[in-house]
């Protein structure tokens, strides 16, 4: 089943004569364990795009469906819920909690919806660990590098049952080795079964997905092929471009 | 790329048969570029003739021939490493040759042309990423050869959403009037009294 699903979703903003398109008609599916790359250039709608799969805004029309749950008609509260176990966030800036460790950070999320501190705790621990961050756990953010606050801030996005992973230039800050290995990450979570989508204007990040959706002023206007298969492989062709 | 040089920092380790030669040139490129065995037999005998390498004279059998650097070989191995290839002129690039015509074209939608170029390249470098994925497979050589290669193809598409973006501007500001520059045009001789 789709861990994401959008339908025809359109975002506009402002009113009558200056109202302006942000997203128009997007149809997009994520399948677990996949990773779709958005790209286009500033002002194209990636960050809109995402805001809306993630449910912080609401599309203006369209359906909106994470993990085959469909959001119009939720309530904000369930909403919320919904976001806090199932999608996970990793942003340019990190935005770690200053005051909070590298484990408090990433258990946070578990403890607001209600798990026990001790639990969130483990749980933390243990997405700190898969990342090759257990030795920092209890350092704080401005005693870790750019390449270890982003690995908090993917296992703040994995941490527990989250199955929905979406960044917004998830490498911006960091040099090309760091970007590597936050790609490298986010396709893990992948290859254990979350569904990722990656906004980014860097063809190097995005040429680590399964698929690369591109935007131009709020429109998909084009995607790219699914890889070959083993049999094409043996056989390669010249790949034709204009397929 | 230099095969000619590549086989002398080899043979700069030690003393090697030409197969060795071979095995040995495709590992320290992480494989990213296939060489026949004919290939490295004929650059081997173009080192002897001129100067850069010598080999026991023990067997006609190419095969059973160990190869040795001179120490012209040396020198000319240093002074090839330090010396930057020639990049001064710009290659005859046909992507930039087809977006410049379509460009010019009233009938063909420029952007369109650009994202098909755009996609392909991704699908490239899809592919190239995908080598690197798996690390267990992880090799230096490798890794530095496919970067290379990933590098140039983002630096073309980084210059295509720098074409898409400049010609969108372009379309969307009004045209320049032409004016007649009037210092340029031809006096008139003479002046009416």
């Amino acid at each position: 089943m789709s861990m994401l699903e959008l339908r025809q979703v359109s975002k506009s903003y402002g009113e009558g004569a200056n109202e302006v398109d942000a997203i128009s008609d997007i149809d997009l599916v994520v399948e677990r364990g996949s990773l779709v790359a958005i790209m286009g250039p500033s002002g194209s709608g990636k960050s809109t795009l995402l805001t809306i799969a993630g449910s912080l805004e609401e599309p203006t029309t369209g359906e909106v469906s994470i993990d085959g749950t469909r959001l119009s008609g939720m309530s904000r509260n369930d909403k919320a819920r919904l976001r806090r176990r199932s999608v996970g966030y990793v942003f340019q800036d990190f935005n770690l909690l200053a005051g909070l460790t590298a484990v408090e950070n990433v258990s946070l999320p578990l403890e607001l919806d209600g798990l026990s501190m001790k639990k969130a705790r483990v749980k933390g621990m243990d997405a700190l660990e898969r990342l090759g961050l257990g030795e920092r756990a209890n350092s704080y953010p401005d005693q870790l590098s750019g390449g270890e606050r982003q690995r908090v801030a993917i296992a703040r996005a994995v941490v527990g049952e989250r199955s929905l992973l979406l960044a917004d230039e998830p490498s911006g800050a960091l040099d090309s080795v760091n970007g590597e290995s936050v790609m490298r990450m986010i396709l893990s979570a992948c290859h254990g079964g979350v569904a990722a989508v990656v906004v980014t204007h860097d063809a190097k990040l995005a040429s680590w997905a399964d698929r690369v959706v591109f935007l131009r002023d709020g429109k998909a206007v084009d995607e790219t092929l699914p890889p070959p298969t083993p049999e094409e492989l043996l056989n390669p062709e010249v790949p034709d471009p204009t397929q | 790329m230099s095969i000619r040089h590549s086989l002398l920092a080899l043979l700069s380790e030690g003393p090697k048969y030409g197969f060795q030669l071979r095995q040995e040139f495709e590992s320290s490129t992480g494989e990213v570029w296939p060489l026949n065995v004919g290939q490295v037999y004929t650059t081997l005998q173009r080192l002897e003739r001129d100067g850069l390498a010598q080999s026991d004279d023990v067997e006609d059998d190419e095969r059973q021939k160990n190869y040795r650097i001179t120490e012209s070989g040396g020198e000319e191995l240093t002074r090839w490493l330090r010396t930057p290839p020639d990049l001064s002129e710009p290659p005859r690039d046909e992507l930039v040759i087809k977006v410049l015509v379509a460009s010019r074209l009233p009938d063909v939608d420029v952007y369109d042309v650009i994202q098909v170029h755009r996609r392909y390249i991704v699908q490239l470098m899809q592919q190239w990423t995908r080598m690197k994925e798996d690390e267990s497979h992880f090799d230096l050589a490798f890794a530095l050869a496919v970067d290379a290669e990933l590098y140039r193809l983002d630096s073309v598409i980084r210059w295509l959403d720098s074409a898409d973006g400049r010609l969108r501007r372009a379309a969307s500001e009004p045209k320049p009037e032409i004016t007649v520059v009037r210092s340029n045009l031809p006096r008139r001789n003479g002046v009416r009294r």
